[in-house]
């Protein structure tokens, strides 16, 4: 019998509009996910969903059984931005994960979860944050899993938690375009000649960020406002006896406009359940999300490399 | 509201420190020499953000070069400011020894397990936070002092003038600021775009966009650059060429082929000067370890007459034109900006 690995949908990184939000929510709530991610954690601007409107669907989400978790912005850089933190640091309702190190100021003292960009590159690094009360880890997305193992080892996993008696949990980012960069600079309202401050909110317009392409017409990476993203899937979907063995307990599927039901589903079902990786990446290729699959990166290789055939 | 530190406000600010940089001990002495207050310098390995062949300093040329920097009453820092390798975090705490053992008068760090090790193995160190551990608020900052006694952070260079100067009003240590040099249009620290083409990436092995991995092929339609088989850039046969970082390539987004990330373009904040020492900016950073000693000579003698001056007569300060074109000539792209402090996108 094996242990499970939790699902967290991640937070969606896009701007949708609301209606648009809250119908993926609700195909959520209905779903074998563990744990739901909520937040703008991309741009300050977005504003389809109001700090009470994200805690009111957190309520709704925790009702229906899942745990929730408010993730803060990462590149504060107004006075404005450093409110935004607080407020979700200062309710108790849900915990909070960590985008930059003012929340970890703010957070510190009570049971948080470390955000990807939070960089944690070695075991020492953990113990640090596991100090502050964190009792969850989200990896930077280009460690290898080996490294993973390495810094929160599965035989004796730091421990963390206010009371630094809780085992910290290694969550891996497992699903979705990769979040590879950040910027002040808003690269959507660049390529439509728009100032930031008079972008419009035209990212709305591009539910899977922006397609860039390589000049001989390879998809390379996805524009979503000041966040450069990967073109490609990283996808772990075959790589779950590795991630057991690297000690990682939950995985991170980040959202995407299309058949997102049918990849936690198959997460799920190739993880926890049965299923033949083979078949599920076979059908996950199938779905023609943007950009293709690849998993490099958990293999201590180029981001960008695809799984052996 | 959380209320901020005790931010020191001074009635007649001191000039900013001129803190320039160094790739090898041929440019050390060259910038000490052309008045810079502060030299930055690396190890020659991966410990650092700039683990270029050929580039950085052994023990015996870091002792040498500090020596000279002393006898001069300059300063030289160290940068030790990636994170440590999960499989061998022990050669960067051996990096902090020998700094330590060198007698530097500060360490540049971005990740928390080497600050804390220097904190912990040698407190008398003096540690300035890097511009790689990404913090760009004072709460960050704060965040940083509080547990590892930081005195002085290097800000990322993605804020507003206005921001810069809010900073330095609630921050409770010294703030460096970006002056001169390449533009990193990402927030530093916070991008794995080399890692995804490459594997190796500033965070991990202190470098972006390798050489290693950098392919030139002559085609029908020009040259192509390539990293590591993706295609960067392909220039006309009578094109100028620029190295193929891969932020400052040309792609096509909707049909249009153009620089979508970023142009290659330099930061001058030359003109801010007196602002920026208005505001309190404790230093002013040349980038460029990877530059040559000419470079390095020549910017910091350009960077030094300005800040001379505008220590002397803040009100009349002008940018000489002749410091423009000094610097011009040095700039990547041969243009000047002034970067996201400006921003004339915002």
């Amino acid at each position: 019998m094996t242990t499970r690995i939790s699902l967290t949908v991640g937070p969606v990184l896009y701007y949708w509009p609301r209606r648009t939000l809250l119908d993926f929510y609700a195909d959520v709530a209905d779903s074998a996910a563990d744990t739901v991610v909520l937040g703008e954690v991309v741009c300050a601007r977005r504003h389809e969903m109001r700090h009470d409107d994200w805690l009111a669907l957190a309520r709704e989400l925790a009702a229906c059984g899942k745990e929730v978790v408010l993730a803060s912005q990462v590149l504060l850089e107004s006075d404005a931005d450093l409110r935004g933190m607080r407020r979700l640091a200062q309710q108790d309702a849900f915990r909070v994960e960590a985008g930059d190190a003012s929340a970890l100021r703010a957070l510190a003292g009570r049971p948080f979860v470390l955000g990807p960009h939070i960089n944690i590159y070695s075991e020492p690094a953990l113990r640090e944050h596991a100090r502050l009360g964190a009792v969850r880890w989200v990896a930077p997305v280009e460690l290898g899993l080996d490294a993973l193992a390495q810094i929160n080892p599965p035989q004796a996993p730091v421990q963390g938690g206010p009371a630094a008696d809780t085992p910290i949990a290694t969550e891996v980012f497992a699903f979705g375009r990769l979040p590879l960069a950040f910027s002040a600079r808003c690269f959507t309202a660049r390529h439509l000649h728009l100032n930031k401050d008079e972008c419009a909110f035209r990212c709305i317009e591009h539910p899977d960020g922006l397609q860039l392409n390589t000049g001989d017409g390879t998809p390379f990476l996805a524009l979503n406002g000041i966040q450069t993203q990967s073109a490609a899937q990283h996808c772990l979907i075959g790589d779950a006896a590795a991630l057991r063995r690297a000690g990682v307990s939950r995985a991170r599927l980040s959202p995407g406009a299309h058949h997102f039901g049918t990849v936690i589903d198959l997460f799920e079902r190739v993880y926890n359940g049965d299923a033949d990786a083979h078949d599920a990446a076979a059908t996950l290729a199938a779905l023609s999300l943007p950009g293709g699959l690849v998993n490099g990166f958990a293999h201590r290789r180029a981001g960008l490399e695809r799984p052996p055939a | 509201m959380t209320s901020s530190p005790a931010a020191s406000h001074v009635a007649s600010p001191r000039p900013p420190r001129l803190v320039c940089p160094a790739g090898s001990l041929r440019a050390l002495t060259l910038a000490i020499d052309a008045g810079a207050d502060a030299v930055y310098i690396g190890l020659k390995d991966a410990t650092n953000a700039r683990n270029f062949a050929g580039l950085n300093f052994d023990i015996a040329q870091a002792r040498e070069g500090i020596a000279h920097a002393h006898a001069l009453g300059r300063e030289v820092l160290m940068a030790l400011n990636t994170f440590a390798d999960a499989h061998a975090p022990q050669r960067w705490w051996r990096a902090v020894d020998a700094a330590a053992g060198l007698g530097v008068d500060a360490l540049i760090c971005a990740d928390t397990a080497v600050l804390a090790y220097a904190r912990d193995h040698h407190p008398q160190l003096r540690l300035h936070l890097s511009v790689q551990a990404s913090a760009t608020t004072w709460e960050a900052i704060e965040f940083y002092r509080e547990r590892y006694g930081i005195r002085r952070a290097v800000l990322p260079r993605v804020l507003t003038l206005a921001q810069v100067e809010q900073l330095c009003r609630h921050s409770s240590v010294e703030i460096e600021v970006f002056g001169f040099g390449s533009l990193c249009v990402m927030v530093e620290g916070r991008c794995a775009l080399s890692s995804y083409v490459t594997g190796q990436s500033p965070n991990t092995a202190g470098v972006c966009s390798p050489p290693s991995a950098v392919r030139w092929t002559d085609g029908a339609d020009g040259v192509d650059a390539r990293l590591n088989g993706v295609l960067i850039d392909r220039y006309a046969p009578d094109e100028a060429r620029g190295y193929p970082t891969l932020c400052k390539g040309r792609f096509d987004v909707e049909g249009t082929r153009d620089y979508a990330l970023e142009e290659p373009t330099s930061l001058n904040t030359l003109s801010l000067l007196p602002r920026l020492t208005a505001m309190g900016v404790a230093a002013i950073k040349i980038e460029g370890r990877q530059r040559s000693p000419a470079y390095v000579e020549q910017v910091t003698r350009v960077w030094r007459a300005a800040i001379d001056a505008c220590a002397a007569q803040p009100a009349r300060f002008s940018v000489q034109p002749q410091w423009t074109t000094t610097l011009g000539r040095w700039s990547e792209g041969q243009q000047h900006t002034l970067g996201a402090y400006d921003r004339p996108w915002r």
